[in-house]
């Protein structure tokens, strides 16, 4: 089933969507209103988010040539939410105030990550998989800080947009993240072969005529961009860009020229389905998409971690 | 000239691995750079392959400065085939060499039918073309080698460099590997630059070898000249024996152990 959900487009994702939702609540004369001022949205949304962040795993894992790297893992995602927290506690709006303090966040995380692991070569793994997840244990104390200094109204907001929830939007916020993700989508599309040549090595990607420092700033910069625009709309949803790359790589191989549309269609439809499975679980409520995204991706990062270390 | 080196210094940090090498590389020759370890032979490789740069060099490929080239232009004329290459990504055998046909490609690098026949060409000319569908991580090093060869040939250069390729292989797959260096050269005109670590490979196939020690050219010639048992002995600092390869014509080196020196 999920196999159907990834291989066809988001649209096949929305159907199992409306699908899901008639079931729910048939015959009720509110039916188009929600579909389309609530549902619709979060669908769209939920694409969006999905394709931004399996993408953006999807361009770690080449740049740092190692599979296991992804935004969330290495503390991206998180250095945008203590970003995103500061900006919301300053009062500042959701579109330029909270995303730019999201990418600011985003982009010093990076350079954290990168100072710290150019020490090495890039191509221990384990090194850079270990400063990754102490830069993330220590964004998350920023966070936990950053909420316990937070009494009033805005904690519950805050807490519940942390875990990763897709239901606080409109149309027009999706449109504004749909107008920034796109042309993010088509830039990373556009070096999709040298995405190829990198994974064989920054000597061999250069000899092959692969201006490489600019690919890879260019590459990071428009990543974190991404990431911290989808943070500051719908806080931090782990392991997309983990566990869609992989299943994507399974069934296409590693070509990127296949790997990138396959992964903006294939992480959308899994975060549609994450999605739906987050509102149809629980019996009452619903719970964040990033409480299901972790479910799914953790697990499968530990069996990958064993199979590399091989 | 394919290549000329002049004056070339380059440092790492304060320490200088090459200093002042200036010498050139004849069109068409099998060209093998050999030295002990740390003697710069890898950085001087890779600075021709433009990898690294220096200041004070002055790079000149084909009898033009290797500023002159673009960075397309450069990787349609020299070929890189580095010592160790990470198979963390299973791209097949076919997909690797194609890889070298990116200088070609446009902007989207989407390959057209000539490229493939290209890269089937090269497959065939390396002998490898029944692992074409195979993926690179299930080849034994020997095999892998072979593929990134391929991959150099598709990119129609005129000059192939490679780092210590023969490192590690067995005998069979490093005389399969030198005998492919040289038909390469004798049949498309290609210049070969070779790091090696191996003296006896070098003076068996080497039309020009060059003698690498603590940065400095300690000799440049055909095997005979290069090869001679007090240059050896002093760069080396060990006890060899240098007699004629049985084969003739060329010398051969034997590390003399200890248990035979009273």
């Amino acid at each position: 089933m999920f196999l159907g959900i990834s291989m066809g487009s988001t649209t096949s994702g929305i159907k199992v969507v409306f699908q899901s939702l008639l079931k729910a609540k048939e015959s009720n004369p509110m039916l188009d209103t929600i579909i389309w001022q609530i549902r619709f949205p979060r669908v769209l949304l939920a694409a969006l988010v999905g394709a931004a962040l399996s993408l953006g795993g999807l361009v770690f894992q080449a740049l740092l040539r190692n599979p296991l790297a992804e935004p969330y893992i290495l503390g991206i995602s998180g250095g945008s939410a203590i970003g995103a927290i500061i900006g919301i506690l300053m009062g500042f709006s959701r579109f330029p105030g909270v995303s730019l303090m999201a990418f600011g966040g985003s982009i010093a995380i990076l350079l954290l990550i990168l100072v710290m692991s150019s020490g090495q070569t890039i191509l221990k793994k384990d090194a850079l998989l270990l400063s990754g997840v102490m830069v993330n244990a220590f964004c998350a104390a920023v966070i936990m800080f950053l909420v316990s200094m937070t009494q009033d109204s805005r904690l519950h907001n805050i807490i519940f947009w942390l875990m990763g929830d897709l239901s606080m939007v409109d149309m027009g916020h999706a449109g504004i993240l749909a107008a920034i993700l796109c042309p993010c989508f088509i830039l990373i599309f556009w070096f999709s072969n040298s995405m190829n040549l990198l994974l064989m090595g920054k000597e061999m990607a250069q000899t092959l005529g692969v201006n490489i420092k600019a690919v890879t700033v260019i590459l990071l910069v428009t990543t974190s961009f991404m990431v911290s625009a989808t943070v500051s709309y719908c806080g931090l949803v782990g392991f997309v860009g983990l566990v869609v790359p992989h299943l994507l790589r399974l069934v296409f191989g590693p070509d990127h020229r296949v790997l990138v549309p396959a992964c903006v269609l294939g992480g959308g439809a899994y975060l549609v389905f994450c999605d739906v499975l987050a509102r149809v679980l629980p019996k009452q409520g619903e719970m964040p998409a990033g409480v299901i995204t972790a479910m799914i991706g953790a697990p499968l990062f530990i069996f990958l971690l064993k199979k590399t270390r091989r | 000239m394919a290549i000329h080196v002049k004056n070339l210094n380059y440092y790492y940090g304060d320490f200088p691995a090459l200093k002042n090498v200036t010498f050139s590389v004849a069109t068409g020759n099998f060209f093998i750079i050999i030295g002990p370890n740390g003697s710069g032979k890898t950085t001087l490789l890779k600075v021709m392959a433009g990898i690294l740069k220096s200041q004070t060099d002055q790079l000149e490929i084909l009898n033009r400065s290797v500023d002159h080239y673009s960075r397309k232009a450069l990787a349609r004329t020299i070929a890189f085939v580095p010592q160790m290459i990470p198979v963390d990504f299973p791209f097949s055998v076919t997909e690797i060499v194609l890889m070298g046909r990116s200088p070609y490609l446009g902007i989207l690098g989407l390959e057209q039918e000539k490229d493939l026949e290209i890269a089937k060409q090269a497959l065939t000319f390396t002998g490898v073309e029944h692992l074409a569908h195979r993926k690179l991580d299930q080849l034994s090093g020997g095999e892998q080698q072979r593929v990134f060869v391929a991959k150099a040939i598709c990119q129609e250069p005129e000059i192939i460099l490679l780092d210590e390729p023969t490192a590690s292989l067995d005998l069979a797959h490093q005389v399969r590997l030198m005998d492919l260096m040289e038909k390469l050269k004798n049949e498309r005109g290609i210049t070969v630059v070779m790091v090696s670590h191996d003296v006896n490979l070098a003076a068996m196939y080497g039309d020009q070898l060059l003698l690498l020690n603590k940065g400095e050219i300690i000799r440049l010639g055909n095997p005979k000249e290069v090869l001679t048992f007090q240059t050896l002995e002093e760069v080396y600092g060990c006890t060899l024996l240098v007699d004629e390869s049985p084969l003739g014509n060329s010398p051969r080196v034997t590390p003399v152990p200890r248990k035979y020196m009273t």
